[in-house]
């Protein structure tokens, strides 16, 4: 078996992500992701990649977009301010339908906000953030290594279906320390026939682009689209049961807050209140079923965020309201304590929501 | 199941961080699960710092330290912020060189150490946080002092390599303010 070693969360996805094939990497500086830029600066000139520190966040999300056109597994990471920024381009990614690979370490906002660890992008990232009809893939890693392993899942499942593969993750899993290993795998390379790599006269030209004037011809890149999203719906959803088998009650939480959270299940245990955990690591697909599932069986939900209640929407939508949903939530860069979401489970026993 | 939160915090400079990397290092090595989560931003740049290190049998869940069992101090800020978070029975290693106050608690069990005096004696004003970790060895087993030798030459850059010495120095120096 492969060593463990100490990393932190930032350093294990530049280091995965070289693992993953990535060559390219364009990004501009924000805490608390740093590491990630550092890394790719250290390593890249070694292996014959690129590392560039561009002039702003939107040049650099647009080097992306370029040499992903050309192929190349690319990345580029930030912080919430730093996603709004890349908005525009994350939009013309999915309108030109390319693979792209970005990692977000969330921060408190709105605006500039503070630089403690946050939730609160998930609307930005599942529902939107840039313009149009389009999804991205959103994995919410709670390790460090799987801040790794959702980060070479990231750029497969980017090249599978030729979309944008986000990595939500937020400042504390950013910043920790923990043993990870990394174990030999096969990366699966795809043919990008798409590509402009140079026709050399032998084939019609490729064209990397998102303007549709016609909006027949429009409406119908978006339906395209949307089964291919739909494929990805029906076989992508990942997601973490934790002592769900006989739970009444079931915590939802994501990232960080999963893991305050199972403290608190253990907690909650020991006092004899059977609740289980559920972790969606796929944030878009949402792990829909699974829910729909549990709220057959459970007597109410407790929703737990850094942020003012967002995943708590899709998890109504994805039960149908058929139980109640709690919510624990702390913003602006304050993380619950274990103690608050065992105040929470308490709360959905006595009926309180 | 046996899990061991650590809070170390103090000033920027003082080594709280690497401290905690030390632990967490060792914790590794005796193949026990960790997490090591430092105070990140404005602290950096002067201020206060701190860090959380969590050692377990078992794997650990949240990396976020409320109660502590083991407190490590080096000011005064720290040890009035902290101190009322440390669970009952737990320990609080305190830097006496730089913290003359006492700890009113009596259900705690304290260890004043002079880990900044006797880090300059050695030569290594900037150790005192060594000094520190060297009284928490003597006290956790599950850590042990055995192979702290490796711990320190994996940690320290082979070009600062006389640092190695001046380390396993006043480890040794802490163990004695431990027992």
């Amino acid at each position: 078996m492969a060593e463990r070693v100490l990393m932190k969360g930032n350093e294990a996805i530049a280091e995965a992500a070289i693992r993953a094939g990535c060559r390219h990497y364009f990004g501009y500086p924000i805490t608390p992701q740093t590491e990630i830029a550092a890394y790719m600066a250290k390593k890249m000139p070694k292996i014959g990649g690129v590392f560039l520190q561009a002039e702003s966040e939107i040049a650099s999300i647009n080097m992306v977009y370029g040499a992903s056109a050309a192929g190349m597994r690319v990345m580029t990471s930030s912080s919430s301010p730093g996603i709004s920024l890349k908005a525009e381009g994350l939009s013309y990614l999915a309108g030109s339908d390319i693979p792209a690979f970005v990692v977000n370490v969330q921060r408190g906002g709105p605006g500039l906000g503070g630089i403690q660890p946050s939730q609160a992008d998930y609307f930005q990232a599942t529902k939107g953030g840039g313009h149009g009809d389009y999804r991205m893939i959103v994995l919410a890693p709670a390790s460090v290594q799987e801040m790794a392993s959702l980060t070479i899942k990231g750029f497969d499942l980017a090249d599978k279906y030729n979309m944008t593969a986000m990595i939500l993750a937020d400042g504390t899993i950013g910043q920790m320390m923990e043993p990870i290993t990394f174990e030999e795998e096969e990366i699966r390379q795809y043919d990008k026939p798409w590509a402009l790599t140079g026709h050399e006269g032998k084939r019609p030209h490729n064209v990397v682009n998102s303007l549709y004037l016609k909006p027949e011809e429009l409406e119908r890149k978006n339906f395209e689209r949307y089964e291919r999203y739909k494929l990805v719906e029906e076989n992508e959803a990942m997601w973490e049961e934790y002592m769900m088998e006989d739970a009444e009650y079931c915590v939802v939480a994501f990232g960080i807050a999963a893991r305050v959270a199972k403290n608190a299940v253990v907690s909650a245990r020991e006092k004899g209140i059977k609740v289980g955990l559920i972790r969606p690591i796929t944030l878009w697909p949402f792990p829909k079923k699974v829910l729909e599932q549990a709220a057959q069986r459970v007597k109410g939900f407790v929703c737990v965020e850094l942020s003012m209640g967002q995943m708590i929407e899709d998890v109504r939508l994805a039960t149908n309201c058929k139980r109640p949903v709690g919510l624990v939530c702390r913003s602006g860069g304050m993380v619950p304590s274990p103690d608050e979401v065992l105040a929470g489970i308490e709360n959905a026993v006595k009926g309180v929501y | 199941m046996k899990t061991t939160q650590i809070l170390i915090a103090g000033f920027g400079g003082q080594g709280i961080l690497f401290a905690g990397k030390f632990l967490a290092y060792k914790g590794l090595k005796e193949e026990l699960q960790v997490s090591w989560l430092p105070s990140y931003g404005p602290e950096m740049r002067g201020g206060t710092a701190n860090c959380n290190v969590i050692l377990s049998d078992t794997p650990v869940g949240s990396p976020i330290i409320t109660t502590p069992d083991v407190l490590m101090v080096m000011n005064l800020p720290s040890l009035q912020k902290y101190v009322d978070t440390v669970a009952p029975g737990g320990q609080i290693y305190v830097d006496s060189t730089l913290i003359q106050e006492k700890v009113t608690r009596t259900d705690v069990e304290v260890f004043y150490v002079p880990a900044t005096q006797l880090a300059r004696q050695a030569g290594a004003g900037s150790l005192a946080n060594m000094v520190l970790v060297g009284s928490l060895l003597e006290n956790h087993p599950e850590l042990s002092f055995d192979g702290v030798d490796n711990v320190v030459s994996s940690m320290v850059p082979p070009k600062k390599a006389a640092m190695i010495e001046l380390n396993m120095k006043v480890l040794t120096l802490g163990r004695e303010y431990g027992k």
